[in-house]
């Protein structure tokens, strides 16, 4: 009875999210008294795996798996975490692994728990703390059911080094039929995401037209954060709704989130919550978004902005 | 086409959160209910499939009596029948039970959901439902053509969109882009004399059990002040955020 950890890839490599819930799994699987064992589809090198913890991997290699699909992906997993008896699976929250976990949990008659942010704080009962009401509270829930799965919040864990000797094994599930079949994927390979970002610069509707986004693509650009805004920008159609972070649009849960021309609305201030570290740039004092933020300024973007990318060059220049 | 729109009734986005009962339940005292946001997109849209291609439109909840004035919104937008499982569900896999039942009963062809409710945010009654009713399943779905029984849609994923094709019958995880937020529609005096004629069945509940239990909420410990740093002296937040929060 290990605890199985689905560890993530994308065209080969692991994404961030990976190793974290490696790391989680790892956490999760000493206060069970037990091991755990990690399954991979199509990922060229597990080594770093063993680093997180995990004593054994399964590889599961499948030219029908190169592209994502939920259902087919389940399928495997679950496989796998019957071969190996396991009594909790534990998943990311990327969109991928959101996606798969509930057909997942019917596989394997499993209670799922999503938004996890803790380790259990019981095992019996099972019990593990999320976040609800959009990162307002959070909600202490216990698993009744033999299998349990958890799903990780990004970035609530972090890494953890926890040496192993891990063990690799080819594991071959059988894959079901499936009626979902992926046409064409639209991704900005150079770009990167909202998810996997460890640091967001975000704008909103004080920066007055899309013609100015410019600097903020640059700031970007600077310390290597995914771009996001506020929704009244995508429903103006100023950025595109991939764009749009809150309560109606995509979490944010990055190490660090700035928010330049935000006033900060409850709806956003919750779908960001899950940020570590929160900057405003606002010329207005009482924007609630002060209230929500570790550090502020107070002032106009158009000067702000500019004078924080030339600082923040010397400043990498500097350290690098 | 027959399709079934699963609503949930939610808190409004707007709302104070607390909890009574030693913690254990959500504090509706001054509270505004609504139709889940995620849940709106999906319903306009079938409204449009409605007009356009003379589907029919049914809407669901699985709840309490309390929740019929959220349901009776949606009558009043446009829906046909409403459907009102009569149980407080205790999970999502509980709910999804339900809703398996009603979508067999019901013989429905396309089930639009939520990505998502924005209370409870668990992301999965869409994914079980499909699973349960052995139907194909999109979420995060921001774009969706059905020609026939063929079905076009797009997803949300991390860092872009992708394209599928799949086939009826389909559940839907929606989400904002499946309309846009412009095309929701405030019922009309119209639309709402009429929702109060349109049948409301309410059904027994099966035996279905939930897999997880509430025990009780928690609210974020209080934020510090926030420190402001001057618009003149960037050094400083530069210093602030390397040397104190360690982000960069």
């Amino acid at each position: 009875m290990s605890v199985l950890v689905y560890t993530e890839s994308e065209n080969g490599k692991f994404k961030k999210t990976a190793l974290e819930v490696a790391s989680y799994a790892k956490a999760v699987a000493s206060k069970l008294g037990t091991t755990v064992t990690a399954v991979t589809i199509n990922a060229e090198d597990t080594s770093a795996l063993a680093t997180y913890g995990v004593d054994k991997v399964l590889n599961i290699f499948n030219t029908e798996l190169d592209v994502f699909n939920a259902k087919s992906y389940a399928s495997a997993i679950a496989q796998a975490a019957k071969q190996e008896d396991a009594k909790v699976v534990v998943v990311s929250q990327t969109a991928d692994s959101k996606y798969l976990a509930p057909i997942l949990a019917i596989n394997l008659e499993a209670g799922y728990v999503s938004n996890v942010v803790e380790t259990p704080s019981n095992t019996t009962p099972f019990t593990v703390k999320r976040t609800a009401f959009t990162n307002k509270a959070f909600n202490n829930t216990s698993i009744n059911t033999d299998v349990k799965i958890i799903g990780l919040s990004n970035n609530a864990y972090g890494l953890v080094e926890n040496t192993a000797s891990a063990t690799k094994e080819d594991f071959a599930p059988s894959l079901p039929t499936n009626g979902v079949k992926v046409e064409s994927v639209d991704k900005a390979s150079n770009k990167v995401s909202i998810a996997d970002a460890e640091v967001v610069v975000s704008a909103g509707r004080g920066l007055k037209g899309p013609e100015n986004w410019g600097m903020i693509e640059e700031l970007a650009d600077v310390l290597g954060a995914a771009t996001a805004c506020s929704k009244p920008v995508s429903d103006l159609g100023w950025r595109p709704h991939g764009e749009h972070v809150g309560q109606t649009g995509k979490p944010v849960a990055s190490n660090l989130y700035i928010a330049i021309g935000i006033s900060g609305a409850i709806q956003h201030l919750a779908g960001i919550s899950a940020s570590k570290v929160k900057v405003v740039v606002n010329t207005d004092p009482e924007a609630p978004f002060f209230k929500a933020a570790d550090y502020g300024v107070v002032g106009d973007a158009f000067n702000v902005v500019p004078q924080l990318i030339e600082k923040l060059k010397a400043f990498k220049a500097a350290n690098a | 086409m027959k399709i079934l729109v699963c609503i949930s009734h939610v808190p409004d986005t707007t709302s104070k959160i607390n909890f009574t009962d030693g913690d254990t339940k959500f504090d509706t005292n001054g509270v505004q209910f609504v139709i889940n946001p995620n849940d709106e997109f999906g319903l306009t849209r079938a409204m449009w499939f409605k007009e356009k291609q003379g589907a029919s439109v049914d809407v669901v909840n699985v709840g309490g009596a309390e929740t019929e004035s959220t349901l009776r919104k949606a009558l009043a937008i446009g829906a046909d029948n409403a459907i009102r499982v009569n149980t407080e569900a205790k999970d999502g896999f509980q709910v999804a039970k339900e809703l398996a039942k009603v979508v067999k009963d019901g013989g429905y062809d396309l089930v639009i959901a939520g990505r998502e409710s924005i209370d409870y945010n668990g992301a999965m009654v869409p994914g079980m439902l499909a699973e349960l009713t052995d139907a194909n399943f999109v979420t995060n779905c921001i774009s969706l053509e059905i020609d026939g029984t063929n079905v076009k849609a797009v997803r949300e994923i991390d860092g872009g969109k992708e394209t599928v094709a799949t086939s009826l019958p389909l559940v839907i995880g929606g989400q904002k882009g499946l309309v846009e937020e412009s095309d929701l529609r405030i019922p009309n005096m119209r639309g709402i004399m009429m929702a109060r004629k349109k049948p409301l069945t309410v059904l027994d509940p099966s035996s279905a059990t939930q897999e997880t239990n509430s025990l009780s909420f928690e609210k974020p410990a209080p934020k510090g002040a926030v420190k402001l740093v001057d618009a003149d002296n960037l050094d400083e937040l530069i210093n602030l955020l390397h040397n104190e929060a360690k982000v960069i």
